[in-house]
């Protein structure tokens, strides 16, 4: 039996998280395109899309474009999955958040498949949204994903996607 | 044509989502539309290989499949997608603009069916496919 680790003070355990997290989503172009943010509580992730006059695909109502919910969607599940695989190594101290080198992250899911069911039109406001993995083995992953505005229960967008996962051990 | 041209531009001009991708009207016509999607930097999704996000295929499937129930002869005011279904067969080759082709197979007084396929420039292996279902708006 390995020797149980000393205790971490709590805001070095948030730090780690917190740099792992940013290092995970500021090594994506497409992300950082869209503006897409990531909030931490624990080991939930959700994602925020702020509002911006480039995601508007009818003028008229106007409404957002179903690519960018779908692209916003399909971000959050990837990085939700990706997060739960970097979990563990962050967690035992084998990723130090200290030199969060974007090299030394898993490679990411790849999508195989993905579904998005619009439910609403999406309004000239945040979006935001949760994936739920609702299987993940060592190949494949099926991962769900909500999207809401102002009020949580009124999805305006929902999607089932499945993934590639990484090979592990480079 | 060149009239017909012009209104396809001021189509995909008119959707900033679209601008903000950099997507063209290659063709479009009969319920047949074609849109490019020039490779660029910031659509990259994975920064270690370089290729373009799925997201943004998404979102050019889903303007590509979108103009494809507002163009004549289906021509419908406007339109709004009820599910997009996408398939991913292969990562677009970095560099390589991405040609998405939609078909809008059958309309009903509600809604519109759509396939679409995305390819770069091996254009006998396509790097996505999507089917489609959209509202029929503006035709009562």
């Amino acid at each position: 039996m390995s020797a149980r680790r000393p205790v971490e003070p709590v805001q070095v355990i948030k730090q780690r998280r917190d740099a792992v997290l940013r290092a995970m989503v500021d090594g994506v172009p497409y992300i950082q395109f869209l503006g897409i943010q990531f909030e931490r509580r624990g080991d939930e992730l959700t994602a925020v899309l702020p509002y911006k006059e480039e995601l508007i695909g009818n003028p008229l109502l106007p409404a957002l474009h179903g690519g960018a919910t779908a692209a916003f969607l399909e971000v959050t599940a990837i990085m939700t999955l990706n997060w739960r695989i970097i979990w563990e190594d962050m967690e035992s101290g084998a990723l130090d958040g200290a030199d969060t080198d974007p090299e030394m992250l898993p490679r990411l899911p790849k999508t195989i498949d993905f579904t998005v069911d619009y439910l609403r039109s999406g309004l000239p406001r945040d979006a935001y949204a949760r994936a739920r993995i609702n299987r993940s083995g060592r190949r494949y992953a099926s991962v769900h994903v909500e999207g809401w505005q102002d009020n949580r229960a009124r999805l305006y967008a929902q999607a089932t996607g499945h993934f590639l996962m990484p090979t592990r051990d480079k | 044509m060149a009239d017909k041209n012009t209104a396809a531009h001021r189509f995909i001009d008119a959707l900033p989502h679209a601008r903000a991708l950099g997507m063209h009207v290659e063709t479009m016509h009969d319920g047949e539309v074609s849109l490019s999607m020039p490779y660029a930097d910031h659509l990259v999704g994975d920064p270690r290989t370089g290729v373009v996000h799925g997201g943004a295929v998404s979102a050019l499937m889903d303007t590509c499949c979108g103009a494809a129930v507002m163009t004549p002869p289906k021509n419908t005011g406007s339109t709004a997608t009820i599910d997009l279904r996408i398939e991913y067969l292969r990562a677009a080759t970095p560099g390589q603009t991405i040609i998405a082709k939609a078909s809008c197979y059958h309309v009903t007084r509600s809604v519109a069916f759509v396939r679409a396929t995305a390819m770069d420039a091996d254009e006998d292996n396509p790097v996505a496919m999507a089917t489609g279902t959209f509202t029929v708006e503006g035709k009562a």
